[in-house]
């Protein structure tokens, strides 16, 4: 841009300066800001408030002096985290339960929308997608209240294990148990639901593509591994990456929900160990920094997702 | 067309047909065993061991007991509250935010709305919100469980998204008639969304039905805790205090067992009988979001 060294007035130019354009837009659209007026302000200090309150984790917060107020003290609470006992076990079990649905959940719901692509029945299969979605309604709460008491040394699971001859075990307060049951509730509470997408992206399929298959006399398996599976490629690689980009997001919720001190071994992990640090022993700074290292893990691997997932197709999560 | 199935391919619709009937039995089989428990004989149902093909005997005892404990009622009306209070903030908050992030030629638009999706990467985490909460003098108090649940990223991109795709000559005469924006959101775009408003109002209110995170992080004071809190005492911290309060002496053993039971079915009533709803409107829900972009 050339300055105006002439003596051109404002008024004269033909391209309106940003401060006239702010101004103009302001004007017109005056009214859709003020609408946005609330949603700003919320945006503003319930997700923004607590990413100005992240500085407490370089120091050592006191409610007294404030979040501004109170002394720096760098990278202390970071590197007693990294040097602390308890730094390996959580980031394992972190980890591992991140793999283990990414493993066991993931796929379950692929394998159920191909089975029921395969049913002739509508009527059937229309009750078998209403019956496995309704636990994807239900509340962890109620989700983890059934498995403990079903679970417990007198509930249903042990009296079949009684009856049966076997003896009863206390599966909730045993670590060995723990990452299974994490685990499997997930893929019972999640299997329908997480379907729905696959089912969508089948039935999408061109059907002369079968048709042309059985002409060249492909079977049903044959059909289902050079069609169908080929054909929702697309969808689970996206979804395979935003899953990873959530890997060490967990439920934590339902952890908390679940864990006790004689299943910490296997199932406390960074979201818990923030919870019981911060809330319960109220060391607010350590544990901020604690779950800004997760945040920041978390970031990292939904931008590396989403940035793949752009590469690999359109979708993308932003 | 003339075909007879090979051997092996009925061999493999039958196992899917099993198959899949064994996954619905697992699915239901807990909700139906918390059914019959319930209304069960408490003494008859103690005595029991093993899968329940039938409620043992009949009673309705143990609903009774739920609602006459004070803790389940005064929870369940704070869960109403929360519901009802919660999910019309969220619709406002949502609609306002779909309306103006959905209009062209709003200079910073762009600019709010990549600020928003940013939050969905990146957040303050626990403990900083709950220092807010406390700097806002937000804790224990009622507002906890709504201010901070007043919208989420995710039902605004759904409702942006829905609202982008009104055909703009629509708005045109409105416009022309003089009405501002905020009239043609609610004479014209609202009437015209009521199909995403109805995935709003489930995907919101279920949300704020099974919500209990936050109420265990801001609340101390058990006059304002929602179901979902007691619902935790109860089943998972085998707390029996909360639950036989009001009970006699002599019923305590038998009657706390099927009360569990009876309050697991009163918490999940409301839920499964919105069922068909939530199913028919959560997956288009799930449809609009997936194909965003």
């Amino acid at each position: 841009m050339q300055p105006h060294k002439t003596v051109a007035t404002p008024h004269a130019s033909y391209k309106p300066s940003f401060r006239q354009r702010v101004v103009k837009d302001f004007r017109r659209n005056a009214m859709i800001y003020l609408m946005l007026l609330p949603v700003i302000a919320f945006y503003g200090v319930f997700h923004y408030g607590p990413m100005y309150g992240i500085q407490m984790a370089f120091k050592n917060f006191s409610a007294g002096l404030g979040i501004a107020g109170s002394p720096w003290v760098g990278f202390e609470h970071f590197q007693n985290f990294f040097s602390s006992f308890f730094f390996e076990r959580i980031i394992v079990n972190t980890v591992l339960l991140g793999l283990y649905d990414l493993i066991f959940v993931f796929p379950a719901s692929i394998i159920l929308a191909l089975l029921l692509n395969e049913v002739r029945s509508r009527i059937f299969k229309r009750t078998v997608q209403s019956i496995t979605y309704l636990p994807h309604f239900i509340s962890i709460v109620v989700v983890i209240g059934m498995m403990v008491d079903f679970l417990s040394m007198d509930g249903l699971i042990n009296q079949l294990i009684r009856f049966f001859g076997g003896e009863p075990l206390s599966f909730l307060r045993l670590p060995e148990w723990f990452r299974f049951l994490y685990t499997s509730s997930a893929v019972w509470q999640g299997v329908g639901w997480g379907s729905i997408i696959y089912l969508a992206a089948i039935a999408n399929i061109d059907p002369s593509l079968y048709e042309a298959a059985r002409v060249d006399g492909a079977g049903r398996l044959r059909q289902v591994l050079s069609i169908t599976i080929p054909s929702i490629m697309p969808t689970i690689i996206i979804l395979f990456i935003l899953r990873i980009g959530s890997l060490m997001a967990l439920q934590d919720e339902k952890i908390l929900l679940m864990y006790n001190p004689m299943t910490y071994e296997t199932a406390d992990v960074i979201g818990t160990y923030v919870y019981r640090k911060g809330v319960l022993e109220a060391s607010y700074s350590f544990s901020a920094a604690v779950g800004l290292f997760n945040s920041l893990i978390n970031f990292a691997l939904l931008f590396s997702a989403n940035y793949m997932s752009k590469r690999f197709s359109d979708t993308k999560l932003m | 067309m003339n075909y007879t199935k090979p051997w092996s391919e009925r061999m493999f619709d039958l196992s899917n047909i099993f198959f899949l009937i064994a996954l619905s039995v697992v699915t239901l089989y807990p909700f139906v065993y918390v059914l019959f428990a319930s209304i069960s004989e408490s003494s008859a149902f103690v005595q029991h061991r093993g899968i329940l093909l039938w409620p043992k005997g009949f009673s309705l005892a143990s609903y009774k007991m739920v609602f006459q404990n004070p803790n389940i009622v005064t929870s369940y009306i704070n869960t109403i509250f929360y519901v009802l209070v919660g999910t019309t903030l969220n619709l406002i908050m949502t609609a306002l935010g779909a309306y103006g992030l959905s209009r062209r030629n709003v200079m910073w638009g762009t600019t709010i709305m990549i600020l928003i999706v940013l939050t969905m990467f990146f957040d303050g985490g626990l403990i900083p919100k709950y220092i807010l909460m406390l700097n806002l003098g937000l804790l224990d108090s009622r507002w906890a469980l709504i201010l901070p649940s007043a919208m989420t990223t995710w039902n605004l991109i759904i409702m942006r998204t829905s609202f982008q795709a009104i055909p703009p000559a629509l708005e045109e005469s409105a416009r022309i008639d003089g009405a501002n924006d905020f009239s043609i959101l609610m004479r014209v775009i609202v009437p015209l969304s009521m199909p995403v408003i109805a995935v709003m109002v489930l995907f919101y209110g279920v949300w704020h039905w099974n919500k209990w995170f936050d109420a265990l992080l801001y609340l101390r004071n058990r006059d304002l805790f929602p179901l979902q809190l007691i619902l935790r005492e109860i089943l998972i911290q085998n707390n029996t205090d909360s639950m036989m309060t009001g009970v006699g002496g002599g019923d305590r053993m038998p009657v706390a067992e099927t009360i569990k039971y009876a309050t697991i079915m009163v918490a999940t009533l409301p839920i499964l009988f919105l069922y068909p709803f939530l199913q028919k409107y959560f997956v288009k829900g799930v449809m609009i979001g997936a194909i965003k972009e």
